[in-house]
């Protein structure tokens, strides 16, 4: 095998497929059922990553931020689309390139990017960083860094979610559960069906946690859906050199009995139109899913990767089929126009409005920055022994005691 | 420009169990003296005492299920389970495939979304393979997160050597997993400590790693069959003396006590505690009893680098140094891997004779 071969790009469907999946013609599909405001929305959320992104490199570059770092630009259609499909109190947890999940979720700019400053009004209070963005309220169970781990929290959360639904509506007296961002003292009602979202990288295909996971979930019939974000690389080994049957992920499921599918990642509306019916699905069903979401990273793995493994050429030819360009074209072109990728122009959105909400994003990030050098850093004397146990007790280290500190700001 | 951001001042957590845990009741817990008779007609099995500290504590609380190999249709590898599922039902107790790092995560998970899950390990020596979810993720959730969520979960299983299963069968991990921050671990002697302990561990918000073994499952003796809950971190004290401390935990408190009856035919006496829980430790006790004694022997079932007793000297060497009128002794297993013949690992275990040749020179009667 050659050393670094490009995966393939995402195949594209033809303007006839998509006139027989009904997007040009009759019958409207999931997303062109919604407001122009949800769309306008959804640019605004992917162009607020990409704005936060580009500041958190530059603050990197600046040592601001330490630690591994890992860049979401390219990515941002994944994120917002998936979300967009399931409800805000389904659990959620992915890996350590997270930063686009944390906002996505709502987690604030300036949590996070305090965060990564490593200050005690971060998400985690500084203690966390860059991999391991937490938003109890916004129902993201992590980032986290070890490749893979998350696969089988996402088994769990999953289990948790249809556990209450199945086994505690049905008890008498069982309390709300807490980890749901509920205030624990409210009364219970019944909870719904839910769905997981769990998310991983192509690479953490080719964990055994990963097998594990898929295996328990397949068995036990668990509501999570693994949305492999498929950027084509781990680190600098590109899919097909790491993992087999990379042009056919989907074979992978079917060997754990879920039924998964492929999409491209880079069509926040198609994504979305394939995404929901079968997030609906798996919630309905009580069922696990499987996608093979294809996407693009355009920086480097993290923020030290001198990029050897791939050519300019390659990542130039994604970046011609930004997503964050293409919906902005469909939300600029004439109402009913055919705009890019077969979908028809909104005309919802003006050069101007979209200068505007350009101009509106830079402020909101550039006061995220502002707020994470302004916000004061742990004291070690303070805040490095608490959080350790929920009930600290005497005896659990030899050196000191553990205490509980700041509450954390999300709470 | 817009204006500045304003940073609001945090308050301090003020409550007992940190709000990352939220719908825990601890239950209350009272003095050694104040707990139940240990003398009693009661006679049951150290196996039955677990199950019925987790049937107690499940019929109480439906947010907790049981999942590990063979747990229901099987009635547990070693019938710790037995009769559970028929009581609570699969949803409940849950057989799992073999994949234990693929479990204790999902039970983490689970535990992360509110559940309270009692993950058992047929035998901890295959927790081994579910090191990353264990020592990675339970115990660093609450701090990763800056406090947004703890991990309720209790590990458990045999630990220890079970009897001629050779080395990758007879892991003691209290050494290995005690240098973790975040955990706790449990480790009773007894039938008695065993449900009272396991009970409060299934109550505590922490993620507790509790230790039983195989070779005393069958153990009998009297459990009061209404609910108690022994508090971690506090020594047992098993036997009262002068002579010396012996300080133990887990199966070997039981050598210790068979050596303790033959010292005190030699006219030494000693204090046995037993210290049920090493994380926390309760150093306090130990060094109580030092003062009364001034020598102290250390009887711990790991290899002895970097033990659970290199801690416990260390900590007595920090505290009661000038009490000391020998130097602190250690009895371990012996530092090879696990054998299997019958003569090779009776010799290995910290055995009787290891424990009173060890006090014997500590006493100054070798
Ligand atoms: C268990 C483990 N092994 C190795 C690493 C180092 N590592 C971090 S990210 C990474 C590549 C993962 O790639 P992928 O899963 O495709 O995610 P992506 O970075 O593309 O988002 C590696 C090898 C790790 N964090 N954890
Ligand atoms: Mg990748």
């Amino acid at each position: 095998m050659s050393a670094a071969t490009a995966p393939t790009m995402p195949k594209m469907p033809s303007s006839e497929t998509l006139k027989q999946a009904g997007r040009v013609g009759s019958s409207p599909t999931p997303s062109q059922l919604l407001p122009d405001a949800t769309l306008i929305r959804w640019l605004r959320d992917m162009m607020l990553i990409r704005e936060f992104e580009l500041r958190t490199m530059a603050a990197y570059q600046q040592a601001k931020i330490g630690g591994f770092c890992h860049i979401y630009i390219g990515q941002e259609a994944t994120v917002v689309g998936t979300f967009a499909a399931v409800n805000h109190d389904d659990p959620v947890v992915t890996a350590y390139r997270d930063h686009g999940h944390a906002l996505a979720r709502g987690m604030t700019p300036e949590a996070c990017m305090a965060e990564m400053y490593g200050k005690l009004h971060g998400c985690a209070k500084g203690k966390g960083g860059s991999m391991h963005m937490f938003d109890r309220p916004n129902h993201l169970y992590g980032g986290h860094g070890i490749v893979g781990a998350q696969t089988a929290l996402g088994a769990g959360l999953a289990f948790a979610a249809r556990y209450d639904w199945e086994v505690l509506n049905k008890a008498p007296g069982a309390p709300v559960l807490d980890g749901s961002g509920h205030p624990a003292d409210r009364p219970r009602t019944p909870a719904g069906k839910k769905v997981c979202l769990c998310y991983l990288g192509d690479g953490a295909l080719n964990q055994g946690c990963f097998h594990e996971s898929l295996n328990l979930a397949g068995l036990f019939g668990l509501p999570v859906i693994y949305v492999v974000e498929n950027n084509g690389y781990s680190m600098g080994t590109s899919i097909e050199r790491g993992t087999t049957m990379a042009h056919n992920l989907v074979l992978k499921a079917a060997g754990y009995g879920i039924e998964g599918i492929e999409i491209d990642g880079l069509d926040l509306l198609s994504l979305y139109d394939k995404f929901k019916p079968y997030a609906d699905r798996c919630r309905e069903n009580q069922r696990p899913g499987f996608v093979d979401l294809k996407t693009y990273r355009y920086q480097g793995h993290s923020m030290s990767d001198p990029q050897k493994y791939r050519t300019k050429e390659e990542v130039q030819k994604y970046q011609e089929r930004d997503s964050i360009d293409r919906l902005a074209a469909v939300l600029m072109s004439p109402k009913g126009e055919p705009a890019v990728g077969g979908h028809l122009g909104r005309g919802c959105l003006s050069e101007e409005q979209f200068k505007d909400m350009q101009r509106e994003i830079k402020e909101e990030v550039r006061l995220a920055v502002e707020f994470a050098e302004q916000s004061p850093s742990p004291e070690a004397a303070e805040e490095l022994y608490t959080d350790v146990y929920a009930n600290p007790q005497p005896g659990l280290s030899s050196i000191r005691d553990y205490h509980h500190g700041v509450r954390n700001s999300l709470l | 420009m817009t204006t500045a951001p304003s940073i609001p001042t945090l308050p301090i957590i003020d409550s007992p169990i940190h709000p990352a845990l939220t719908n825990v009741s601890l239950p209350s817990f009272v003095d050694e003296h104040e707990l139940p008779s240990r003398e009693g007609s009661r006679v049951i099995q150290f196996r039955e005492a677990l199950r019925e500290a987790m049937s107690e504590e499940m019929r109480r609380d439906p947010r907790i299920f049981l999942m590990g190999e063979e747990v229901a249709q099987y009635n547990g590898a070693y019938k710790v389970s037995q009769g559970m599922l028929d009581e609570f039902g699969p949803q409940r107790i849950i057989d799992s495939p073999i994949s234990e790092n693929g479990f204790a995560g999902l039970g983490i998970g689970a535990a992360m979304y509110g559940l309270r899950p009692i993950i058992e390990f047929m035998s901890w020596s295959f927790s081994l393979v579910a090191a990353d979810q264990i020592l990675n993720n339970a115990p660093k959730m609450l701090y990763m997160s800056g406090g947004q969520w703890g991990c309720p979960i209790v590990f458990r299983g045999n630990n220890g050597a079970g009897g001629q299963l050779g080395s990758t069968h007879s892991w003691c991990v209290e050494a290995l997993y005690s240098n973790v921050p975040g955990l706790k671990i449990a480790i009773p002697s007894c039938p008695y400590d065993a449900k009272g302990l396991l009970k409060t561990a299934i109550r505590d918000p922490d993620p507790v790693f509790f230790l039983e073994s195989e070779r005393m499952l069958g153990d009998k003796a009297h459990v009061p069959e209404e609910e108690y809950y022994i508090p971690f971190g506090r020594a047992a004290l098993r036997r009262e003396g002068s002579d010396c401390t012996i300080v133990s935990f887990g199966r070997p408190v039981n050598f210790c006590l068979e050596a303790a009856a033959e010292l005190a035919n030699e006219g030494i006496s000693v204090d046995v505690l037993d210290m049920r829980t090493v994380r926390p430790l309760d150093s306090a006790a130990i060094v109580r009893s030092i003062q009364k004694t001034g020598r102290v022997v250390v009887v711990d079932q790991c290899w002895p680098f970097a033990s659970v007793a290199s801690e416990v000297i260390t900590q007595v060497v920090e505290k009661c140094f000038d009490y000391l009128d020998h130097q602190p002794l250690r009895v371990n297993t012996d530092d090879v891997p696990t054998p299997y013949a019958k003569t090779l690992e009776q010799e290995y275990l910290p055995h009787k004779r290891k424990i009173i040749e060890a006090v014997r020179s500590a006493v100054g009667k070798a």
